[in-house]
């Protein structure tokens, strides 16, 4: 758990030579006891809920009953779910890695002091973070459309026939460059602010050694900025596995592409709004939260290894 | 890593060289970056015909910037300001209430010692790594359960927690407010709620501000919560009121207004770009001292 490793709590100051637990009382909870309040009432009590309600089954004839862990054993054979766990998982293998690594490059780049207008570039290149994921998706759709977007235009004009980005094939890639549109900017500045607190000493030293700026960059900068490299991996996991706004939104430009079990969240999301199956969906929900901590907290444990 | 240069060596570098080659390649990633905002820019000056007619990077003959604006104010008895009204009601009070929590729950974290102290943090820890998401078919049939749907507060009662925004906080609060500073204000009998608002909150301001930027995008981008809790487009944000727009041209008998959409978007777009581009000193101070650091 270091990724998220606490600062160091502050101790009391010169005159106070007690143990530390002098301090301890219970006024911390004036001030964490109205955030803590409302996170029971939106987010453990929810989980509970949904814990619940997965292992009860109501059916058209008899109401409902409980079924102890049916729904689950359920989700574990059933193809749509298998089939946008993969699809989500696909798109976590592909894009989060381009993403983060255009990001990592451009942090380097800024951090480099070697740009011209460093300053224009790191805000430009955050802009997209501001937009909303509606208005982004809106937008690449339009742009990617053969009727009034840019494909069309160049299609038009050059009387060429570019495949379309919205066909079955080519969607999932064209989710994934509206997400890293959207994302690049944000995890850039991650890893710049990481790299602002880099002790300017320590890439002195390394060049007075004579090291290349490839090397101070892969012995002193990365590893200067592991934490950061892992909590933007964790997020990008997390996010991955959650995937909804875009697709949704595109489905209504490309209705034969999108599928209403494209990914877990879509899936889940048509089960409780279109079938009514409430129990199900809540165990698809479920089921999804599990699987992504694991997948979280397996790359926390390998990034934090001290020998990496 | 405690390299330590000796005296003789410690004289400062010159700053590097700039690069036209590095700034000509980092500038592909700029254009990437600006080509859908230009192309959302330009296209909003086009008629709903214009859209099909011109080039997608140019402008049209027609410029109509000025007339779609005022379309997308007016269209369907002025909708469109009813949902931005909307969106601000779920900011103020979603990202406000977010921030203040956060700041609270931060402050206390780094500063006072408790007892559950240590459950506070692994709950909160493991809650960044719980999907949102997934939490929310769970809170729809808990907040319908409750008669909370359909009403501004489905919306705005989950905006109020931001696992990431206490996290921020609390390490921004760590290393902006000295022990002994706390510690001098008890001595001299100070409140801690004097304490906290006299003292600390001036310290704690570009902490503060950078977590209400990041949570007021969170609350006006936000279009899974609204889109299951709300049925009623009296109610929508921006956002899902966009999308409904969008899917008219869909829907059998409806009206295609792509020229209003696109417009409708550069309107919601600009109020945050202008926030995050005034308040850029405060932001950016406020993640690189607290952010992110290992």
């Amino acid at each position: 758990m270091t990724v998220l490793a606490p600062p160091t709590i502050s101790r009391t100051g010169q005159a106070d030579r007690r143990p530390a637990r002098r301090r301890r009382s219970w006024t911390g909870w004036a001030f964490v006891g109205p955030f803590m309040a409302v996170f029971a009432f939106v987010f453990v009590a929810p989980i509970a809920y949904a814990i619940y309600l997965s292992v009860f089954r109501t059916r058209l004839i008899g109401g409902t009953s409980f079924v102890g862990l049916d729904n689950y054993q359920q989700v574990f054979t059933d193809p749509q779910f298998w089939s946008a766990t993969w699809r989500v998982t696909l798109f976590l293998l592909v894009q989060v890695p381009i993403m983060l690594f255009l990001a990592l490059l451009i942090a380097l780049a800024i951090d480099s002091g070697r740009l011209y207008g460093k300053a224009f570039f790191r805000v430009a290149v955050f802009m997209p973070y501001a937009v909303p994921a509606v208005v982004a998706t809106l937008m690449w759709g339009f742009m990617y459309g053969s009727r009034f977007g840019l494909v069309g235009n160049i299609n038009d004009t050059f009387g060429v026939a570019l495949p379309d980005p919205l066909s079955p094939d080519l969607v999932l890639a064209s989710i994934g460059n509206i997400v890293t549109w959207e994302f690049v900017g944000y995890n850039m500045l991650i890893f710049y602010s990481a790299l602002q607190v880099v002790p300017k000493s320590l890439y002195e030293a390394a060049e007075l050694d004579g090291a290349s700026q490839l090397q101070v960059i892969r012995s002193v900068k990365l590893p200067a900025i592991k934490g950061a490299l892992l909590i933007a991996t964790i997020f990008s996991i997390i996010g991955s596995f959650q995937l909804f706004n875009e697709p949704s939104i595109l489905q209504s430009l490309a209705p034969n592409a999108i599928t209403t079990y494209f990914t877990p969240n879509m899936y889940a999301y048509s089960l409780s709004f279109s079938g009514q199956q409430y129990n199900y969906s809540a165990t698809v929900a479920i089921v999804m939260g599990i699987l992504t901590m694991i997948v979280a907290y397996a790359v926390q444990l390998r990034g934090t290894r001290k020998d990496r | 890593m405690t390299t330590q240069t000796n005296p003789r060596n410690a004289v400062r570098r010159s700053k590097p060289k700039r690069s036209p080659l590095l700034t000509a390649l980092t500038a592909l990633m700029l254009i990437y970056s600006l080509v859908p905002l230009v192309w959302l820019l330009i296209n909003a000056s086009k008629t709903q015909e214009g859209l099909f007619t011109s080039f997608g990077l140019w402008f049209d003959d027609d410029f109509a910037l000025f007339r779609n604006i005022r379309d997308t104010l007016t269209y369907d008895d002025g909708v469109f300001v009813r949902w931005l009204l909307n969106t601000l009601l779920y900011v103020v009070l979603g990202a406000g209430g977010a921030t203040a929590l956060a700041t609270l729950g931060g402050y206390a974290l780094a500063k006072f010692d408790f007892p559950g102290k240590r459950g506070v943090f692994a709950v909160v820890i493991g809650a960044v790594a719980v999907p949102g998401t997934a939490l929310a078919v769970p809170t729809f049939l808990m907040f319908s359960k409750l008669g909370l749907t359909n009403t501004p507060w489905a919306v705005i009662i989950p905006s109020l927690i931001s696992p990431f925004g206490l996290y921020l906080m609390w390490t921004f609060a760590a290393s902006a407010i000295p022990g002994e500073l706390l510690e001098a204000a008890r001595v001299d009998g100070a409140g801690e709620l004097r304490t906290f608002f006299r003292i600390c909150m001036p310290l704690l301001a570009p902490g503060i501000v950078t977590v209400a930027l990041f949570t007021m995008v969170a609350t006006w981008n936000n279009y899974f919560l609204p889109l299951i809790m709300l049925k009623d487009p009296d109610w929508y944000p921006l956002t899902l009121g966009l999308n409904a727009w969008n899917d008219q041209a869909a829907t059998a008998g409806g009206q295609a207004i792509f020229h209003l959409v696109i417009t409708g978007s550069l309107l919601t777009i600009l109020p945050l770009l202008a926030a995050f581009l005034f308040l850029q000193r405060y932001w950016q101070s406020g993640l690189a001292a607290g952010g992110v650091k290992d």
